[in-house]
């Protein structure tokens, strides 16, 4: 099997959040960066998992410039056998789908994984994007995938349930939780890694179709009121009459 | 020029989301003044609810019941090409995100997804905003495109009803190719409210001291009638399902009320929640982060609190 994992970069989860030029552009000032939680965790070791059943190799993609790299070390270290990197500002979701999809034709992957969504801009459209362009079923938010002999059965998540599906030949898929267990690698896999080959191409032109023109945080909480643990009924009554809720 | 909306149905009926989905449509076609079409794929029997919404039309492809989203897409864009779409509306749930992605494609259009705003307009550029760094920031987008296509998350407005009109149907020219993928099962639990659309939460966290304690927090629930959920370690070490961990790598959520008990509220949880209308945090210790992101908080010994707060709900219940 020849498995593509594409891997995001995004502010670690406790990075906090601000915004320069006239709030037009997210700040990176002492902002620690990590692999997107869900290619890493799920997308990328299920990839392992069936490639180290049936043989193969996985391949990381990655839409970014060089000083990105690290974050692709650590997927070689997690067990990725190479990379490829498509040299460029990863300005929006379809840009990047793209990118990857342009590199993927003709690569005849068996399977394109991605994580569920990134924890940046949370938009869930990457896979489908590339699954479109490659004219490849695509299925969202898999907790679930076993692979035999070109059949696949794929278990996603829906609202309130699961939906199984059969399908042969290529797929594109986005990694939710339950797919597969983190891995963490040794010190022997990082030494590895360094060896490891990351394939560097340049990008396809492309038309961008949506962009941020403007972010601003959250309005602040008014403060919390605190009630007295004897008086539930207070409770009640406030988040009837005043928060208007129940 | 129109604006469709993808109506959701689940068992022959709209699904709840639908509503929101349609009154979206309608109020964005009043300000991009064009009018609405809600679009459904298969049969379904209440469609006649949405004219609360303000939807008058609803373009229906019949199903052809082998369920591939690949061709339900390319059948959508279709009819989006025939009535001469200029927005889409997609919930931002599992049909919506699947289906999505290959009808903006097919169309050129430009895209986003999680909305959580109407569109404006700004200098003739098409505007909308959403939830970013899962929760912590909100960001204003811009769509260059002639056709534009959105994913609406849930509890984002509260449609104004109207009275419930006459609802013309029409049938779609067009028909859903057979595809390569077949659904073989859906399981699901029936009977509550899917997390992503729940008005109301109960969570509880690592507090719970187990997963046998858990019987306070399902009658909690049941008596309010909410959905219930729960933080990432409890998830983790199997307490409670996955997909009930909501938070910055679960399930980003936006309820009317959020009580949680028992969590402390770290900065990966809160991103999931914080855009919750009221939060109520149950929490010992006076300094758990989360009394910050909250609007009532008590602080005492949740084993006391929880069962106190469901017979005071009992109470005015039954009033």
């Amino acid at each position: 099997m020849k498995i593509l994992v594409c891997v995001s970069k995004t502010p670690e989860t406790t990075a906090k959040i601000a915004f320069k030029n006239n709030d037009s552009e997210f700040s990176e000032d002492g902002v620690q960066y990590i692999m997107n939680p869900y290619d890493e965790w799920y997308a990328l070791v299920r990839a392992l998992e069936l490639v180290e059943e049936q043989g193969g190799e996985v391949v990381l993609a990655h839409v970014g410039p060089a000083t990105n790299d690290s974050i692709i070390r650590k997927g070689l270290a997690v067990g990725a056998h190479r990379a490829v990197r498509i040299d460029a500002d990863p300005s929006s979701s379809e840009f990047v789908a793209n990118q990857i999809a342009n590199h993927a034709q003709g690569e005849n992957y068996d399977m394109i994984i991605c994580g569920k969504e990134t924890i940046d801009y949370n938009g869930a459209v990457v896979g489908g994007f590339i699954g479109a362009q490659l004219g490849v079923p695509y299925f969202s938010f898999v907790s679930e995938l076993t692979s035999t002999a070109g059949t696949h059965t794929v278990t996603r998540d829906i609202e309130g349930g699961v939906e199984v599906s059969e399908v042969s030949g290529n797929i594109v898929l986005s990694a939710a939780k339950g797919l597969a267990e983190q891995r963490i690698p040794k010190m022997k896999d990082i030494m590895m890694s360094k060896r490891k080959q990351i394939e560097v191409i340049s990008p396809a032109d492309f038309h961008t179709t949506a962009k941020v023109v403007k972010y601003e945080l959250p309005s602040a909480k008014g403060g919390v009121k605190m009630i007295d643990a004897e008086n539930m009924d207070e409770l009640v009554r406030m988040l009837h009459e005043e928060a208007k809720v129940i | 020029m129109s604006v469709l909306v993808y109506i959701e149905t689940s068992n022959s009926k709209i699904r709840k989301v639908s509503y929101e989905l349609a009154y979206y449509g309608v109020q964005a076609g009043k300000t991009l003044d064009m009018g609405c079409v809600g679009i459904v794929v298969g049969d379904c029997e209440d469609l006649d609810k949405l004219t609360s919404c303000g939807l008058s039309k609803v373009v229906k492809i019949a199903s052809n019941s082998n369920g591939d989203n690949g061709t339900i897409a390319d059948a959508i864009a279709e009819v989006a090409k025939n009535h001469s779409a200029s927005l889409l509306v997609f919930g931002h749930s599992s049909i919506g995100k699947s289906l999505m992605p290959r009808v903006a494609f097919q169309l050129n259009a430009g895209s986003v997804t999680g909305i959580n705003s109407l569109p404006s307009i700004d200098s003739g550029q098409f505007q909308v905003s959403k939830g970013v760094f899962s929760g912590k920031a909100i960001a204003t987008y811009e769509i260059s495109t002639p056709i534009k296509v959105v994913t609406l998350m849930g509890n984002s407005l509260k449609p104004s009803l109207v009275d419930e009109s006459e609802l013309v149907i029409e049938e779609a020219a067009v028909s859903i190719a057979d595809g390569s993928v077949t659904i073989k099962e859906t399981k699901k639990e029936e009977g509550t409210v899917p997390l992503p659309e729940a008005e109301l939460v109960v969570s509880a966290g690592r507090g719970m001291k187990g997963p046998e304690n858990w019987g306070i927090i399902e009658e909690l629930a049941t008596v309010l009638g909410a959905t219930t959920a729960c933080s990432r370690p409890v998830a983790d070490i199997g307490w409670r399902p996955h997909h009930e961990h909501v938070g910055q790598t679960g399930v980003a959520i936006r309820p009317n009320l959020y009580i949680a008990a028992g969590i402390s509220g770290a900065i990966q949880h809160l991103a999931g929640v914080n855009n919750s209308k009221t939060i109520v945090v149950i929490n010992k210790d006076p300094e758990a982060p989360f009394f910050k992101a909250a609007d009532y908080g008590i602080c005492a010994d949740l084993f006391d609190v929880v069962p106190r707060l469901t017979e005071s709900l009992k109470k005015f219940k039954a009033s």
